[in-house]
């Protein structure tokens, strides 16, 4: 493979073609997904002589119909935006992170260490930031490597990345299996301080759900990457350099430092995603606890289409996929929603090439 | 340590990456990124189980195991060379698609979310350690058979024409999106055969059975710098670290996570040039218009 970009398919639109055009390529893919995600479910759903009638509507009882599915919801779609931002960061650069898995691992092992040297009476706030920075730090160090190789000696992102994770989910569970495991297990004791709230101490209604105070982290960061790419001037090069890097080296950016700065910081929001499961719900490490969240933060980013605020849209849609497994597993199994899950980016990721392509043709047919 | 009872077990342990590394050098040689091995081991893995099962013949095993990691192929093929669609992302999906499938057909026909009951298989001589099984030396071969075809044969002059400068060989007729749907089967094929040999030789599928050996295929097709027989000893050495660890358990010298790491360790040290470059083929992953 080459240094040029991998993910054509998932570009952003040219800037300057008028927005209604920019918004159809960017939601019909999505919905065209959508439509065949669900004709596969049928299918599936049928398969196991079942009414899809019935097991759609469990489904969106189970999920959006009662506070606690909505607060899993809300839980899942918070690891599950952090590492789609994590990617869309990349991805706008023009590099792809396939190592959001141990980056969100590495980060939610940091967080947990932070949390058990703290002393116990440590204020949340410091208590926080100071977890937060540890796993960010831990993510940006996962992501620094693929970028020092890929800008130093040109090895490509995408192989790097996934040999990484194996690297490092390694050597995680080296550490928790040979020196810090609580015996009989394979996490680490509970931390000490930096345990965040949760949305049912606000709401007692969210009771029992996971749901916490690392949404609002989530929206924030994805606040701060929509200005950092849309207002700032690195975000501008950020940009550049993905559409074009060419054309970006002959106009004076520096595309090494800008390849090194995205991988690394999307290293870093991979990272700070494993507050989620560490200082909101468990408390914890657990080795394996990113299993999944890394690769799906790939199929958030796609359908996403790349935007921050898509990316939070993507990461509802994927955590009430995976939280409705659960509502309807009475009636079918919750393999579904794996099956529906690689139908939808596989949809995505076919449709975009084409819905760009057709209306580009419509669009100098109607010129002309 | 009995040297012959540790390259036996190396064999067997190396005969997937075999099967699945020459499927991905003629898929990558061809110009399609191959992430997509893990999903077609698994695919045909299962397939194989469901085919033994309700023929009761390993032979039928194996070909629904051929036909199954086909399928996965031809879905990778079809989005990628048909409709353009980024190959990575979709490989990412397979990989995902592959392990959602398989589990809900689990369910669906063994109702069961851990595993399938057991199957007939190959051999099963204990003297024979493995060696009785007809796919164990198919394996044996199919590295040699693929540089063959890759090197010595028009249809292999046409996958790397297509994998180094597509443009040039549509120039003189050569249809280079054919002979890359012929590269994806055959890679699908291939790889479907390693899961096969994994699922007969354990007499059963089991959820994500293929664990990262796709991933380890393709770490060797990288490190033998996409030449078929490089990627095969890279199997055997990746195979020779393992067999070691298992040979070393109990003894707490080298924690087995390390042991683990050292095939994609060595594709990190490739990749950056430090024992001459691993230089992809030119055309690799990218998308024509």
């Amino acid at each position: 493979m080459t240094a040029s970009p991998v993910a054509s398919g998932t570009k952003p639109a040219f800037a300057g073609t008028p927005w209604r055009e920019r918004a159809e390529e960017a939601l019909i893919p999505p919905l065209v997904a959508l439509l065949v995600a669900l004709i596969c479910g049928d299918l599936l759903i049928l398969s196991y002589g079942q009414s899809p009638a019935v097991v759609y509507r469990l489904l969106l009882e189970g999920t959006w119909g009662n506070a606690y599915g909505f607060g899993q919801v809300l839980y899942k779609a918070t690891t599950l935006a952090f590492t789609g931002l994590a990617v869309s960061f990349g991805l706008r650069a023009g590099l792809f992170n396939i190592g959001g898995e141990s980056q969100l691992a590495a980060g939610g092992f940091a967080a947990a260490l932070t949390g058990l040297v703290l002393p116990g009476g440590t204020p949340l706030a410091i208590a926080l930031i100071l977890c937060m920075v540890a796993a960010g730090c831990a993510g940006g160090v996962v992501g620094a490597v693929p970028a020092y190789l890929k800008t130093r000696f040109g090895a490509h992102e995408v192989i790097v990345t996934i040999m990484l994770n194996f690297i490092v989910l390694a050597l995680l569970n080296w550490f928790i299996a040979g020196h810090m495991h609580v015996p009989e297990t394979l996490h680490t004791p509970e931390i000490h301080a930096g345990v965040l709230p949760r949305l049912a101490d606000i709401n007692p209604k969210f009771h029992g759900s996971a749901a916490n105070l690392a949404l609002v982290v989530a929206v924030i960061v994805a606040a701060a990457v929509w200005f950092y790419l849309f207002r700032a001037r690195g975000g501008y090069e950020l940009r550049a350099v993905g559409l074009q890097p060419a054309a970006a080296e002959y106009g004076g950016i520096n595309v090494g430092r800008v390849w090194m700065k995205a991988l690394t910081f999307s290293g870093v929001i991979a990272g700070m995603g494993g507050i989620n499961y560490v200082l909101g719900y468990k408390h914890y490490y657990e080795d394996g606890f990113a299993s999944g969240a890394g690769f799906l933060g790939i199929a958030v980013a796609l359908v996403g289409r790349n935007h921050p605020f898509g990316v939070l849209l993507a990461a509802f849609f994927f955590a009430t996929l995976s939280q409705g497994g659960l509502a309807i597993h009475a009636f079918v199994p919750k393999q579904m929603m794996d099956v529906l899950q690689g139908v939808v980016i596989i949809a995505v990721a076919t449709s975009v090439p084409e819905v760009r392509r057709l209306l580009r043709s419509a669009r100098r047919r109607s010129d002309a | 340590m009995n040297p012959l009872s540790f390259l036996m077990q190396m064999i067997r342990i190396a005969i997937p990456y075999l099967f699945a590394a020459s499927g991905g050098v003629v898929a990558e040689r061809s110009g399609i990124v191959s992430l997509t091995l893990e999903g077609f081991m698994l695919g045909g893995a299962f397939a194989a189980v469901v085919g033994t099962h309700y023929s009761g013949s390993p032979w039928i095993g194996v070909l629904s195991g051929m036909v199954g990691g086909l399928v996965f192929a031809l879905i990778h093929a079809i989005t990628t060379i048909r409709y353009r669609a980024d190959q990575v992302v979709v490989g990412v999906a397979i990989n995902l698609l592959a392990i959602g499938v398989t589990r809900f057909f689990l369910k669906l026909f063994f109702a069961s979310s851990s595993n399938s009951p057991r199957v007939p298989g190959f051999g099963g001589n204990i003297k024979a350690g493995g060696f009785d099984n007809p796919l164990l030396w198919l394996g044996l071969l199919v590295a040699p058979a693929v540089a063959f075809v890759i090197y010595r044969t028009p249809f292999g002059l046409r996958v790397r024409a297509a994998g180094e400068h597509p443009q040039a060989a549509e120039s003189v007729g050569v249809s280079v999106k054919r002979v890359r749907y012929l590269a994806v089967a055959i890679s699908g094929i291939l790889a479907g055969l390693g899961g096969v040999y994994l699922a007969l030789d354990q007499h059963q599928f089991t959820d994500q059975m293929t664990a990262g050996r796709g991933f380890i295929a393709i770490s060797a097709v990288i490190f033998g710098r996409w030449n078929p027989i490089r990627a095969a000893l890279a199997c055997l050495l990746f195979a020779a670290a393992e067999t070691l660890q298992i040979q070393l358990q109990g003894n707490h010298a080298i924690p087995s996570q390390f042991i683990e790491m050292i095939p994609y360790l060595l594709v990190i040290i490739a990749l950056a040039g430090v024992v001459g470059k691993a230089v992809p083929p030119a055309a690799l992953g990218k998308v024509e218009d």
